[in-house]
């Protein structure tokens, strides 16, 4: 395991932020940690740095101690923790620049950080008048400029375009695969999790209340097909009647249980040949509110 | 140790940019060159006087300037400076998860902040001996040839140097502690008011208050002893006053940086 806890807890006050938390992040994965906002994620981030110390509990990064190992842990550590850190009278290049000088690594590696999240061309240009989307991944390029084993990125995609979010997944996806680092990864966003973890944790209010693969993820986040009509209410008998069950109807659409691609195909087929107009029809996840509802009920069973 | 070092380069290599900065090198600069030009255009008014008196009154419009007002409030700045570069930017929490210790970040952030003053004040000395020896080779009646007193200068400007350094200490751990200007400039101010306060009414424990340090070390530069010739000048670096400032930048500096290692990074 690249991270190990066990029972970490962290109060604020008399408030408990992290409530025993026992997280297991396996070498390889893109391990992504779950949950809404205030549930604890950052707070979880920083006592995995050492950056606050933990009411009790323990940690262990790549099986080494806080307490003896500090600097060897942090080493191997490249971290973005909320909004991108950075000087913004400097530009884009001596931010890195600068980084480099802390951790002796050739002015080299800069510029191919620069080129890796395609600031090249802005390299010159005062960070402070980067846009959002660039400040953020000036902050992904210094938490990639020591080609670290583990990287701990904090919400990385807020403030991206749906093309920057491409390019952070696939960035992030190839690094696990061809390098075999292990990227952790928080988001309050389930969707942009499902499409690049391997393993998942989620959180609410401090506690853990899931963790594993992103296969057992799906099992529990019961995807459903959601089909807009001329007429729902036909659609929805029809659907019963060839055994479907329907979860979900009103004036506007109706959503049924999602199995595969072929049979949301069989089920537009279907509706064709009755003659009802099928405007729409599409796999749905459950929304993180929904997905708390599933587990929690679940954990009552 | 290493990270000490690389910390320093760090502090040079991102405040080289900013007023910070500069300001170590342009107050002396532009303070020295505006007396210089005032003594150039009066050289009449200033010529004749022997070279001892024309160095010792030339050199104490800085001095005064700097020993009474300006030193304190510099070094206020210095403090919140060389930290506000960290608040702005959000980035304490990436400088105290990199792989260097706490102690040695801490504490190359205040021997930086100590460098720029001492920076400042050595070039105070050294524009003050550059353009004296100007005005005299320009104005050969103002008899700055005549007399040198480059090692006294040197000796004086140490001296306010170690004189600040309690001032720098406490404004140091404030500015760290918070992030905005008003707090911590309000309570240096309010704390050099007081030393300037006790200063003036002649206050016996006046030399318990750092913010007073800057202007006692004034005071006591020049101890004049009985059988001493008047044209002897012996500069006492070591006085009360440079004790006391010495003892609580040692203090407040270890005392601060648990303060830091308690305190969450936000």
């Amino acid at each position: 395991m690249v991270i190990e806890t066990t029972g970490l807890t962290f109060n604020f006050g008399s408030q408990t932020v992290v409530n025993s938390l026992s997280l297991q992040v396996p070498q390889g994965s893109i391990y992504g940690f779950l949950g809404p906002n205030g549930a604890g994620k950052t707070t979880t981030i920083k006592l995995l740095l050492n950056l606050l110390q933990h009411s009790q509990g323990d940690i262990k990064i790549f099986g080494l101690d806080f307490a003896t190992n500090r600097t060897q842990i942090l080493s191997q550590i490249g971290s973005l923790i909320e909004q991108p850190a950075i000087y913004s009278h400097l530009t884009g290049r001596e931010n890195l620049i600068n980084r480099a000088i802390l951790l002796q690594i050739n002015e080299s590696r800069v510029d191919e950080m620069l080129k890796l999240v395609q600031l090249t061309d802005a390299a010159h240009k005062k960070a402070g008048k980067y846009s959002l989307g660039m400040k953020q991944r000036l902050g992904i390029a210094l938490a990639l400029l020591p080609d670290p084993k583990l990287l701990m990125l904090d919400e990385p995609t807020n403030g991206l375009d749906p093309n920057g979010i491409i390019e952070i997944r696939e960035l992030l996806k190839r690094l696990t695969k061809e390098q075999g680092k292990t990227v952790f990864i928080s988001s309050h966003l389930l969707a942009e999790i499902e499409r690049m973890a391997t393993h998942v944790a989620i959180i609410n209010k401090g506690k853990l209340l899931f963790q594993g693969e992103i296969k057992e993820l799906e099992t529990l986040s019961k995807p459903q097909v959601r089909i807009e009509t001329n007429n729902t209410v036909d659609a929805a008998n029809l659907l019963t009647k060839n055994g479907y069950v329907v979860a979900e109807i009103n004036n506007d659409h109706l959503s049924v249980a999602y199995k595969s691609k072929e049979d949301t195909g069989k089920i537009n087929a279907l509706l064709n040949q009755t003659g009802l107009t099928v405007y729409s029809i599409h796999k749905v996840q459950k929304d993180l509110e929904n997905l708390f509802l599933n587990i929690t009920q679940n954990q009552a069973v | 140790m290493k990270g000490f070092i690389l910390s320093l380069k760090s502090e040079f290599y991102k405040s080289r940019k900013t007023l910070g900065f500069w300001a170590a090198i342009l107050l002396p600069f532009l303070l020295l060159f505006f007396t210089s030009i005032g003594y150039y255009t009066n050289s009449d008014k200033v010529a004749g006087a022997p070279g001892l008196l024309t160095w010792m009154r030339f050199a104490s419009i800085a001095l005064n300037v700097m020993g009474a007002l300006l030193l304190p409030m510099y070094v206020i700045f210095i403090a919140y400076s060389v930290n506000s570069i960290e608040h702005k930017a959000d980035t304490w929490k990436t400088l105290f998860s990199l792989p260097i210790g706490k102690w040695w970040v801490y504490a190359a952030k205040f021997f930086y902040a100590m460098l720029l003053v001492f920076i400042t004040l050595m070039l105070f000395a050294l524009f003050t001996i550059g353009f004296g020896n100007l005005l005299g080779l320009l104005k050969p009646e103002i008899k700055f040839a005549d007399y040198h007193m480059e090692l006294i200068l040197l000796q004086v400007y140490f001296k306010l140097f170690l004189s600040a350094l309690g001032i720098l200490s406490i404004q140091f751990l404030l500015s760290l502690l918070w992030s905005d200007f008003l707090k911590p400039m309000g309570i240096g101010f309010l704390l050099f008011i007081t030393g300037v306060i006790c200063n003036g009414v002649g206050w016996k424990y006046a030399y318990t208050i750092p913010y007073a340090h800057p202007m006692l070390a004034l005071k006591s530069m020049f101890p004049r002893k009985p059988n001493m010739p008047p044209t002897q000048i012996v500069v006492d670096i070591f006085t009360q006053d440079v004790f006391i400032s010495l003892g609580v930048s040692v203090v407040v500096f270890i005392a601060g940086f648990y303060i830091v290692q308690k305190k969450s990074v936000k």
